[in-house]
């Protein structure tokens, strides 16, 4: 309900302005609407949107996964960290842009290489959160599974992974936010579809109405990624917690 | 194939164990610590809180590997183990934290040890969800299920009220009474010890030292009331005196001198 009162207001507010800023600055919402309507009878829309969200699909689980293993090891091993960390430090701190125009000159203008430049720009991003999760890891519970022999897989599964459930799910959130960005820049500079690659050729255009179009789509494909399958898992993943009442 | 005389055997020769504290002082925890526990023995280290107690069990369970010495443990090893604190995963039903350690345990072996534990009722409950004791046993019936060659009990029933100590004592005795396993218990608490153990080993406060060792003949079952406090007189007599001799009545023998402390 205090959802929905949020969302009125933000449409008032964009009518509003919309009104004073004329339809060539910030087109209202209406004219928005009617333009992804238009997009998604040609059936482009639909395509752009796929285009972008598996590549946003890719660079997000390869981020996350590669991120996971180096945080943890990074978290636990004392060397790991000594040596990543300088690296981690300068992964964070490179531009995204850098990284993509690198990634597109090293890797040529190819698919892999805008995945890959998501994925390192999303990555030093996870590292830092799942280390931080591998610090904490309680070590009461660590001596625990080494004194009954846990196997390696057993171990990860179930004393790490739910200790880190809340750290990935920050990540994620974080993430996928951040990943999907910085795939419309990569498909801006490099790619030949897409929504980012259609947002650049809007802006050739000056047409705001179709920018906005393409962006309010794909936020609403990301607000149904979180809300039907980021939460459920994180509620599965909290059942065990007594719940606050 | 082993020496037949070593079978399940737990020899511990603790020669020295020192700890760092934040500030860089080191200070010696343990300090000649020797002592046996046959095959399918139990045996209670008995001391004064902050001795050393755990230290020890910690050492035995390859926990703290930094001391001078040597640990063998029973050749094939399998190691149960409770803990001060339950530690069982809160993410995870009590039924779920037993089977994860003991993934090959039959329904029927599990059955039995919830039904002797009470804790039939608790298999579908978290951790979270349960009292301190009831924690205390799921973390037994952990320890148990592995079908241990060695069990290590760190004061399985501190903070625990009277009534219910001495029902997990209870159940804690019939346990280690129907199956065979060496197993060293830990506590502060002396009866708790000559009601569970076949065999006490008094330590001294730190740098902790075995001061005596006593044998208790009398099968657990059988141990009366009045002899519990006939043991529990004659050693509190010898921990006060320090070099008291073995009282007559009691079926003690000082292994070491406690002279040297």
């Amino acid at each position: 309900m205090v959802r929905l009162i949020s969302l009125a207001l933000f449409l008032a507010i964009w009518w509003l302005a919309s009104l004073f800023a004329g339809p060539q600055m910030l087109p209202g919402p209406e004219k928005v609407l009617s333009a992804i309507a238009a997009q998604a009878q040609t059936g482009d829309l639909f395509f752009q949107l796929g285009v972008t969200l598996a590549r946003v699909l890719a660079a997000f689980t390869i981020a996350m996964i590669a991120g996971t293993a180096i945080g943890l090891l990074m978290g636990r091993v004392m060397v790991a960290d000594r040596i990543g960390d300088p690296l981690l430090i300068v992964l964070l701190n490179l531009p995204a842009l850098v990284i993509i125009v690198l990634a597109f000159i090293w890797g040529g203008l190819t698919e892999i290489a805008g995945v890959l430049a998501v994925a390192i720009n999303k990555l030093p991003n996870t590292v830092v959160t799942v280390r931080e999760g591998a610090r904490a890891l309680d070590l009461s519970l660590v001596e625990m599974a080494r004194v009954f022999a846990l196997p390696r897989g057993k171990f990860l599964l179930h004393v790490v992974f739910p200790q880190l459930a809340p750290y990935l799910a920050a990540a994620a959130r974080s993430g996928l936010s951040l990943v999907w960005k910085i795939v419309l820049i990569v498909e801006l500079l490099g790619r030949p579809n897409g929504i980012g690659f259609q947002i650049g050729v809007a802006f050739q255009l000056f047409d705001v109405t179709l920018i906005l179009a393409y962006a309010l789509a794909f936020v609403v494909v990301i607000l149904l990624i979180e809300t039907a399958v980021v939460q459920p898992i994180e509620r599965r993943a909290s059942r065990w917690r007594i719940r606050a009442t | 194939m082993r020496p037949a005389g070593e079978f399940g055997q737990l020899e511990v020769r603790i020669a020295h164990k020192a700890f760092t504290a934040a500030s860089g002082e080191r200070f010696d925890v343990l300090r000649d610590v020797c002592f046996d526990i046959g095959n399918s023995e139990v045996g209670a280290l008995v001391g004064p809180s902050g001795c050393g107690k755990t230290t020890i069990l910690r050492i035995i369970a390859r926990l703290d590997t930094d001391f001078k010495g040597t640990v063998e443990r029973p050749l094939t090893g399998r190691l149960g183990m409770v803990f001060q604190e339950p530690r069982l995963l809160p993410w995870r039903t009590v039924e779920e934290n037993v089977r994860l350690v003991a993934p090959g345990i039959t329904a029927e072996a599990l059955a039995s040890l919830f039904k002797i534990l009470d804790l039939e009722a608790h298999r579908l409950h978290y951790p979270g969800e349960l009292s301190l004791g009831l924690a205390r046993r799921a973390a037994l019936a952990r320890a148990l299920a592995v079908d241990p060659d060695l069990l290590l009990l760190d004061e399985p029933l501190v903070s625990l009220d009277e009534a219910l100590a001495g029902r997990l004592r209870e159940q804690l005795a019939a346990l280690i009474e129907s199956r065979p396993i060496t197993t060293l218990l830990v506590t502060h608490d002396l009866e708790e010890a000559i009601r569970l153990a076949d065999r006490i080993f008094l330590l001294s406060p730190r740098p902790a030292q075995i001061v005596a060792e006593i044998p208790l003949t009398t099968p657990r079952s059988a141990r009366s009331e009045q002899e519990i406090a006939t043991i529990i007189g004659e050693v509190t007599r010898r921990i006060n005196g320090r070099t008291a001799p073995p009282g007559p009545s009691a079926d003690s023998i000082a292994k070491h001198d406690a002279t040297d402390l």
